[in-house]
């Protein structure tokens, strides 16, 4: 084994448990957009589909780079922006749309002030 | 190393920094956007990083194969990179949410796809020049065998969901000795290739593996298929780590492992809100997953009461508390609109409305609070299931969208399918509307014995029409 390939193998190990670690503290709300967003973080393969394009050296090689490049562009662009779209729709909105909600919550309706409340009731 | 490596090196690093606060931003709703866009400038920067490496011809193992693009070789990236960009920037902008799980499988198919090209490229090459080591052979075939299952599995999955698949388990005569074999052939192929390198061994092991992805999930039923992605999700992320190591890129590692990591806690999660395996799902489970259409009168026996919109418009017109649990039918039913808009005219009225959201409810989890997210509901009044349970003994109607197992009393006692699944107290409420198009079986394929309680009104409609006239008429009453 090379060192390289050991400080690498360090590396993937650490990411592991950084990645059990920060994610298993996220809210059940959050979890499709989370794995949304995690998918398109596997979208950095097009960093490979880089790398590719300067190993392949013949026709085949090409397509394949080609195909690669397309697959893995797609993943990471795709991805991103259809993470953003779903967390655009996650908004409190309490100036939007006031909520008479009179006992469970009143300190929601202060929060809303100059509009109808139902914090007589 | 030169200043152009020990540049890009640090940008990566600067990256993997992004994604793992992206992440982490993503524990709230109020800062989980700038996660996801923190991320994606981290994604950017590691991209233009490793381009201006390409183009100073260097990167790779610089001392043994150095890189340099050729004209053809920059064409096939650059229009390669435009394609895909183009198909995922369109299709995300354009999909329905409530398709919105097809499409991450989709986008998980390609990426899986892409690590596995990625690796057979490099390998082609090195294996032509002769000096293939195990250090780098052993990740090509955990790059190949995983990307290719995780390729064709996804498609699969896709399919599934958007009904070009048939959503029942498929299974013929031979199927399942058809899928060991190819487990087989990809492992052994596999290990083949360690010893003795050769192309066409690798060719034998990619079709192995696509064809175990094919046959993993088709027997599969479609309400397990949220299951079986995020699984494929977790695969897709190791099989990134993997291209990592064989051409040698430290982002390609850690976001890969990042990746795997997310992936396999959320399978586990979703799995265990179903109270089943990840193992028993994957093995094939009970269920056809499209809920059975046999429309009787009773339920074990007992007569079911039906309601009309009317009645259950004036009931909610009335109340002071209503909880409104959604399930699978809302999503399929794309009642989403619907149900927020009721929610608001109730809410204006000065009733307490809120969402229960069992974990599992709809395809994935998380998949109710993105629908009704979409409808403009404030996600203060969506309450997860262990907080929402306890509300149940005081809210005067319980109104059940095409929601059926999570709602199945049946669970609290052992010795049936659903066993210990955990539930919605639904049955706990002092009036219960289950919105329904039929007493079909929810993919456990038990009887629900809620339907035929005392306090159970069933209304037979399809949810997005059975809203429709439920808010029509509360309009009319409250004028």
């Amino acid at each position: 084994m090379t060192s390289e390939l050991l400080s690498d193998l360090g590396l993937f190990v650490l990411a592991v448990l950084v990645g059990f670690e920060v994610i298993s503290r996220i809210p059940a709300t959050l979890h499709t957009p989370m794995m949304s967003g995690a998918n398109a973080i596997h979208g950095v393969v097009v960093v490979g589909a880089v790398i590719v394009a300067g190993i392949a050296d013949d026709p085949f090689g090409y397509v394949l780079t080609f195909l690669a490049a397309a697959f893995a562009a797609m993943n990471v662009v795709g991805g991103y922006v259809v993470t953003d779209r779903m967390l655009g729709m996650f908004r409190s909105r309490p100036q939007a749309r006031p909520q008479a909600r009179p006992q469970a919550r009143p300190q929601r309706d202060t929060a809303t002030p100059g509009t109808p409340s139902g914090g007589a009731r | 190393m030169t200043a152009v490596e020990v540049t890009v090196r640090l940008v990566y690093l600067a990256a993997a920094v992004c994604f793992v606060l992206g992440l982490h931003l993503m524990r709230s709703p109020a800062t989980a956007r700038r996660g996801n866009l923190l991320s994606a400038a981290g994604m950017l920067a590691a991209i233009v990083a490793t381009v201006v490496l390409l183009a100073a011809g260097s990167g790779g193992d610089e001392a043994v194969r150095p890189l340099t693009v050729s004209p053809w070789g920059w064409i096939a990236l650059w229009s390669g990179l435009a394609v895909g960009s183009v198909a995922g920037l369109v299709s995300a902008r354009r999909v329905e949410m409530t398709a919105m799980p097809q499409l991450v499988s989709l986008f998980n198919a390609v990426g899986g796809g892409a690590a596995a090209l990625v690796a057979i490229v490099d390998f082609l090459r090195v294996s032509g020049e002769g000096v293939v080591t195990a250090g780098f052979s052993v990740p090509v075939v955990l790059d190949v065998i995983i990307g290719s299952v995780t390729f064709s599995g996804s498609l699969v999955a896709a399919g599934k969901l958007q009904g070009w698949v048939s959503g029942a388990p498929i299974a013929f005569r031979g199927s399942r000795a058809l899928s060991i074999v190819s487990a087989v052939v990809a492992v052994g192929g596999g290990t083949w290739l360690v010893v003795t390198p050769s192309g066409w061994l690798l060719v034998a092991v990619v079709v192995a593996a696509l064809a175990f992805g094919v046959l993993m999930v088709l027997p599969i039923g479609g309400a397990d298929m949220p299951v079986v992605i995020s699984l494929l999700n977790a695969f897709t992320g190791l099989a990134v780590a993997m291209a990592g190591f064989v051409v040698e890129n430290q982002i390609m590692i850690i976001a890969g492992a990042l990746v795997g990591a997310s992936g396999t806690i959320l399978t586990k999660l979703m799995a265990d809100a179903m109270n089943r395996s990840v193992v028993a799902i994957m093995v094939g489970g009970f269920g056809t997953g499209d809920g059975g259409g046999d429309a009787g009168a009773a339920v074990g026996g007992t007569e079911v009461r039906r309601v009309e919109a009317d009645d259950v418009a004036i009931q909610l017109a009335y109340a002071d508390k209503v909880i409104i649990v959604p399930g699978y039918g809302l999503a399929a039913a794309q009642a989403q609109r619907e149900c927020g808009e009721l929610g608001s005219v109730l809410s204006e009225r000065g009733i307490t409305v809120l969402y229960a959201i069992h974990p599992v409810a709809g395809r994935m989890p998380g998949h109710m609070n993105v629908l009704l997210a979409e409808a403009d509901v404030p996600y203060t009044q969506l309450v997860e299931m262990d907080d929402v349970n306890p509300e149940f003994a005081t809210c005067d109607v319980a109104l059940v969208v095409g929601a059926n197992d999570v709602t199945n009393p049946a669970a609290r006692r052992p010795g049936n399918a659903i066993s210990g699944m955990p539930i919605l107290d639904v049955d706990k409420a002092r009036s219960v509307v289950v919105i329904k198009r039929s007493l079909g079986h929810g993919y456990a394929g038990l009887d629900n014995e809620l339907y035929g309680q005392p306090q159970t009104g069933m209304l037979f409609a399809d949810a997005k029409k059975g809203l429709a006239q439920i808010l029509a008429a509360v309009k009319t009453h409250v004028g």
